[in-house]
């Protein structure tokens, strides 16, 4: 699975990273940052959760 | 349960039905909503949609594909009717009965209007592209209502090159919501981009020429942007037995009778977070609560309590203003970092003893983490904020 984030539609609100802390961070304007962008299975709870949450719908997890 | 039945295709809606799959639910799931469109989001309307930065495919929530993904019955632009909680159906306006085991209520909220002929409201997708073909340099639009949807909007429209009027009958705006201080702040940035703030005064009507105020006096206008407010969409619920005074009300599960779940912007339930009964019409909370009922719905027995930190953010010219938490009702602000005058800041708000809010415009994301947590945590306040002099 792979994570792709649209870092332009972002709206800062840091979801992501409550979410799931080690794939997303956010930079000093609060915009998202894709940290690893093929997650290990244990993180991918927490990808689909920002999926789902991220305001922007900024985020997707597709298939590979 | 074979048969789940959602109501309202937005937010709260899609991310019940994404959440009963991902959840491992297989049986039948009906996503019914009164608009044409596919689920698409509501904050770029008025930002990015208005200000014709985004093309109308957009904000689309889901590609066809993801939606396809999730196996749905896909029942747009037609509107529930009534609730039989007796008999397990929804009645749906082309006449339909749609029988249901588990049903999740997203039906969201409407604009409220103001009497006479005309003027826009910004709700839907429609809405947007409507009053932006009327936007152009030199055109006159009037806001009525300063809150935050009516203040993006001038914004925008001032970049746009509009004559801004923005008419609100507080003396200051959102002042109830964030304090005078941070209302004060927002003022002076409209004031700044030439925008025409009129506080202190009521709109009566809506007129051929513009609007009418309370003492009689018109205000002309092009275009008049309404902007006061919303109510739910619950009127379809009367006569169901589900009880409903200013949304649907749940328990802090966000049940409304036996599964039956309401979420977003409709839903009233209890917050056990800062124990009070909450409707909140923010675009995380729709997403988050229609989660929340989503996993309550499938799983009576392992049910957890509905207790977010909210989260809500305006953009208005240069500033992102994200706040935290509930504010409304507040007894204290503090700025607790940064200046308000240099639009760079973290205001904290007490209710009680407890941190229950934090506003922040320009601040790196961990200084605002750090407040988030404090709210989630219930932390006292003078242990948070220390001897800080409180604004108001």
């Amino acid at each position: 699975m792979k994570v792709e984030l649209e870092a332009d539609k972002c709206v800062a609100s840091g979801q992501c990273v409550l979410a799931a802390m080690d794939v997303f961070d956010q930079d000093d304007d609060g915009i998202a940052i894709l940290l690893d962008e093929q997650p290990a299975a244990e993180h991918l709870d927490g990808v689909r959760e920002a999926v789902a949450i991220c305001p922007a719908a900024a985020i997707r997890l597709v298939d590979q | 349960m074979r048969r789940i039945v959602v109501v309202g295709a937005s937010a709260a809606g899609l991310a019940a039905a994404e959440t009963l799959r991902r959840e491992g639910y297989d049986g039948t799931l009906i996503l019914v909503g009164d608009e044409p469109h596919a689920p698409y989001d509501r904050p770029p309307l008025s930002k990015q949609v208005l200000a014709g930065e985004w093309d109308p495919e957009r904000p689309a929530l889901r590609t066809p594909d993801d939606l396809a993904g999730l196996g749905l019955v896909l029942r747009l632009g037609v509107a529930a009717t009534g609730l039989r909680l007796a008999d397990g159906t929804v009645e749906l306006a082309d006449g339909s009965l749609v029988p249901y085991d588990g049903l999740i209520l997203a039906t969201g909220v409407r604009p409220r209007r103001l009497p006479g002929q005309g003027g826009h409201v910004l709700r839907t997708l429609d809405d947007a592209l409507r009053l932006r073909d009327r936007l152009a340099p030199g055109r006159r639009l009037v806001v009525v209502g300063a809150g935050f949807l009516g203040a993006e909007a001038a914004a925008v429209a001032r970049r746009l090159g509009c004559d801004v009027t923005l008419l609100e009958p507080a003396p200051v705006p959102l002042a109830h919501a964030v304090g005078t201080e941070v209302g004060e702040m927002l003022t002076r940035a409209h004031l700044e981009r030439g925008v025409d703030l009129r506080c202190g005064v009521t709109v009566t009507e809506v007129t051929e020429s513009g609007v009418r105020l309370a003492d009689g006096e018109p205000v002309d206008a092009d275009e008049v942007l309404i902007a006061v407010g919303s109510l739910p969409n619950t009127d379809w619920l009367d006569g169901s037995g589900l009880t409903v005074a200013d949304g649907v009300v749940c328990d802090e599960y966000c049940e409304a009778a036996p599964n039956v779940y309401a979420a977003g912007d409709v839903a009233r339930w209890h917050n056990p977070l800062f124990g009070q009964s909450t409707r909140i019409e923010h675009r995380t909370n729709a997403a988050e609560q229609g989660m929340a009922a989503a996993r309550n719905l499938l799983d009576p027995d392992g049910r957890k309590p509905f207790a977010p930190v909210p989260y809500f953010w305006s953009d208005q010219y240069d500033m992102k203003i994200q706040a935290f938490g509930c504010l409304r009702g507040h007894d204290e602000v503090a700025i607790v970092h940064g200046d308000l005058t240099e639009r760079r800041f973290v205001a904290a708000y007490r209710t009680g003893d407890r941190v229950t809010g934090a506003l922040a415009v320009g601040m790196p994301p961990r200084v605002i983490r750090q407040w988030r947590q404090a709210i989630a945590a219930g932390t006292n306040w003078l242990e948070a904020v220390g001897a800080r002099e409180a604004v108001n």
